[in-house]
């Protein structure tokens, strides 16, 4: 689960980072009082931000420093009422409805700042780098001694020692040290506290040297956080700021009928169980030259209604001009899914081809079903084989 | 041979009482698995539907049966610490086929097994593990076995062991995934190939045996002549279970990685299966592992087909 910066600043707040002031709006007025506060308050520029899930917001214009009032008048008229297009979101855009509105700060110094999970070795591991406010990805590719690391001891989380450790390793200074520290800590207590998998500040900043900050000030700017969807049973609170309007509604839906559903671009629907055979669908479609339009495991003990309601939402995506069904059957049942296909034929109704191949369990009993209702499923085929399942399905929509 | 389990293992069921641990204790009972007993906090001296004991913990179901593996089915809050709890038992083989385990709770509960060197995890979030046995009667669902060990939520009839493979050559399988190692699995039984025991590692990021302790077992036990490895996207096991093959494998390995087509940052169903970076994609384990000399399958149809050129078998036909 992702949420927004500006929930993330707040949490990040609470854990005890420092941040620098500001606020999230949602109207034009509320954006331009906070962005007025701030600049009286003292602050030479402020930072307004649209708070969506997609990255690319700043070459598409909804990142903008502001210095007076009118400029912010503008940036939050022209965010909140023009939907956001970046390579990340879809083509028609994402709507905007709520902004971040920040002090800005000037900065002299940029660095990376992580704990994540650390798979190899079964605990958590500290990242940071100087090579900050960049893509991450980038430095480790192109120079990873940049990537500094430290693991964590899976019950203890990180200890001071360490946090000190790899604040004098960035190269640190002063009371900057006790400040970097400060803030490594925070991002630690939010992780478990929180059961996030991830927690990154990028880029954590140091501010030029000041008369009130002889040392300059250690800054969080921004930060992404993501949760263990495992976990949220006992996160109430972070599942309550998951922002259903940035999730794909019929993954939504599905996931209220137990099936794991992820959209893609092509025009070949599967209905499989089990998650690495499902995505080994996928992938067998595109060796066959064909485009699979979704990953879709109905899990282990689905049953028919659930199955059915996957018919339906394959079958709603208008892209769709051919399903495979693929199921091996073990604590599944094949004549639950032969039910299924007929109970969709008359609910829903396949006027795409339908190949279907099974395998496994009660399979026999499927098979009959099938057989018998075959004039109530003009548009089926049965496969042998995985293979001749691929190709027939492929062959069938490229007709 | 076989590896981890047996013929003569004892198994309990940690969530006997719950659908699921109900379900499959049956299951494994109709496979000819050794079931001594169950756990069900506050329901001990009570039996199951089986005439199987139940106790309160799995200390008091060690004692009172002996047994040295269990199968786990506790809901997800409670799964981590039933896996420690088993651990502190003395049981030696620990299989969490609970699906939804917080992360955190892995995390501590690998940290806790430390302490318990005698006990391996398998899983969570997996089929579970099996040991063929003989079919003594019957074919495909209906048939029997006997002296096997199914440990989870397999189908076991798709499963041959090595005393029945019609060309005497049998393997090992290691997978990230429940249904594509029954492909796997049913494949190889298909083309008269033998499995020694089956291992579902699980599909969450962090989890107990990896493919390279499983790997290095199959090495040594002399009756696996090859291994299967499936993987997935996502993390970057495969890849250091590759550079182990390179050095230390001296047995045919085929492979197969799923998630070719999947797009990155999204999740695929299992918790670890998401791609992060470039390391994580199916295309850059492959590379390795077929650097490191594994034979691995273009296609999920075609892992028998991919273990027995490994083995040097001649089949007939491809796709």
């Amino acid at each position: 689960m992702k949420i927004h910066e500006y929930q993330a600043r707040e949490l990040l707040m609470e854990a005890g980072a420092p941040v620098p002031p500001g606020a999230m709006t949602e109207t034009v007025e509320e954006a331009v009082a906070e962005a007025t506060e701030l600049l009286e308050a003292g602050s030479d520029m402020v930072v307004i931000k649209a708070q969506v899930h997609a990255g690319g917001r700043g070459k598409a214009g909804f990142v903008k420093l502001v210095r007076t009032r009118d400029e912010a008048r503008s940036a939050a008229e022209f965010m909140l009422s023009n939907r956001m297009t970046s390579p990340q979101t879809p083509p028609d855009g994402l709507e905007v409805t709520r902004l971040l509105v920040a002090s800005g700060v000037d900065i002299e110094s940029e660095f990376y700042l992580a704990i994540t999970v650390d798979r190899a070795r079964s605990t958590y591991t500290l990242i940071a780098s100087a090579e900050g406010g960049v893509e991450i990805e980038k430095v480790a590719e192109e120079s990873p001694e940049l990537i500094l690391k430290e693991p964590l001891d899976p019950l203890l989380g990180l200890q001071a020692w360490q946090a000190r450790k790899m604040a004098f390793r960035l190269g640190l200074e002063g009371k900057q040290v006790g400040q970097a520290v400060k803030a490594m800590m925070a991002v630690d207590s939010l992780l478990r506290s929180r059961d996030a998998t991830l927690v990154e500040i990028n880029p954590l900043v140091v501010t030029p040297a000041s008369p009130t900050h002889p040392d300059g000030q250690v800054l969080a700017i921004d930060a992404k956080l993501n949760f263990d969807d495992n976990a949220l049973f006992r996160q109430k609170e972070i599942h309550a700021l998951a922002d259903p309007g940035e999730e794909d509604p019929a993954e939504v839906h599905a996931q209220k009928f137990g099936l794991s559903y992820v959209a893609l671009d092509g025009n070949i629907g599967c209905l499989v169980n089990g998650a690495g055979l499902a995505m080994s669908t996928m992938d067998i479609i595109k060796l066959h030259g064909g485009d699979p339009a979704n990953f879709l495991d109905v899990g282990g003990s689905a049953d028919r209604e659930a199955v059915t309601e996957a018919f339906r939402i394959i079958l709603s995506d208008s892209k769709v001009k051919g399903v495979l069904v693929n199921i091996f059957g073990g604590i599944m049942r094949c004549d639950t899914i032969a039910e299924a296909i007929v109970e969709s034929a008359q609910e829903v109704g396949f006027n795409v081809p339908l190949v279907v191949r099974l395998e496994g369990t009660n399979v026999e009993a499927a098979r009959a079903i099938l057989r018998d209702k075959q004039s109530e499923l003009p548009t089926m085929r049965s496969a042998e084989d995985l293979t001749e399942a691929a190709k027939m399905v492929c062959g069938l929509v490229a007709d | 041979m076989s590896i981890l389990v047996n013929g003569s293992s004892k198994v309990l069921c940690q969530g006997i009482t719950g659908a699921s641990g109900a379900f499959h204790t049956r299951g494994c009972l109709d496979y000819g698995t050794r079931m001594v007993g169950g756990v069900t906090p506050g329901k001990g001296g009570q039996t199951d539907a089986n005439q199987l004991p139940i106790f309160n913990t799995v200390a008091e179901a060690v004692e009172a049966t002996g047994a040295d593996a269990t199968m786990i089915f506790v809901p997800p809050p409670f799964a981590g610490e039933a896996i420690i709890e088993a651990a502190d038992a003395g049981v030696k083989v620990i299989c969490a086929i609970t699906e939804g385990i917080p992360t955190q709770d892995m995390v501590r509960a690998r940290a806790a097994l430390a302490g318990f060197p005698e006990s391996v995890l398998i899983g969570p979030n997996c089929p579970g593990i099996i040991t063929p046995g003989r079919r003594v009667a019957g074919t495909g669902p209906t048939a029997t076995f006997q002296d096997g060990c199914k440990i989870g939520i397999m189908p076991g009839y798709i499963h041959t062991a090595p005393e029945d493979a019609s060309t005497g050559r049998s393997v090992g399988v290691i997978s990230r995934s429940g249904t594509l190692t029954y492909e796997a699995v049913w494949q190889c039984s298909e083309l008269g190939i033998g499995q020694t025991t089956c291992v579902g590692i699980g599909g969450d990021p962090v989890k107990g045996l990896n493919y390279i302790e499983l790997l290095s077992m199959f090495n040594e036990d002399p009756d696996t002549h090859g291994v299967i490895m499936i993987g997935e996207i996502g993390g970057s096991d495969e890849a250091e279970a590759a550079e182990w093959i390179k050095q230390h494998m001296n047995k045919p390995v085929a492979a197969f990685i799923a998630g070719r087509t999947a797009p990155p940052g999204k999740r695929m169903g299992h918790a670890g299966a998401i791609i992060g970076g470039a390391d994580d994609t199916a295309d850059a384990k492959i590379a390795v592992l077929r650097a490191c000399g594994a034979n691995v399958a273009e296609s999920p149809a075609d892992l028998g087909i991919a273990m027995a050129e490994a083995m040097g078998l001649k089949t007939v036909g491809s796709s």
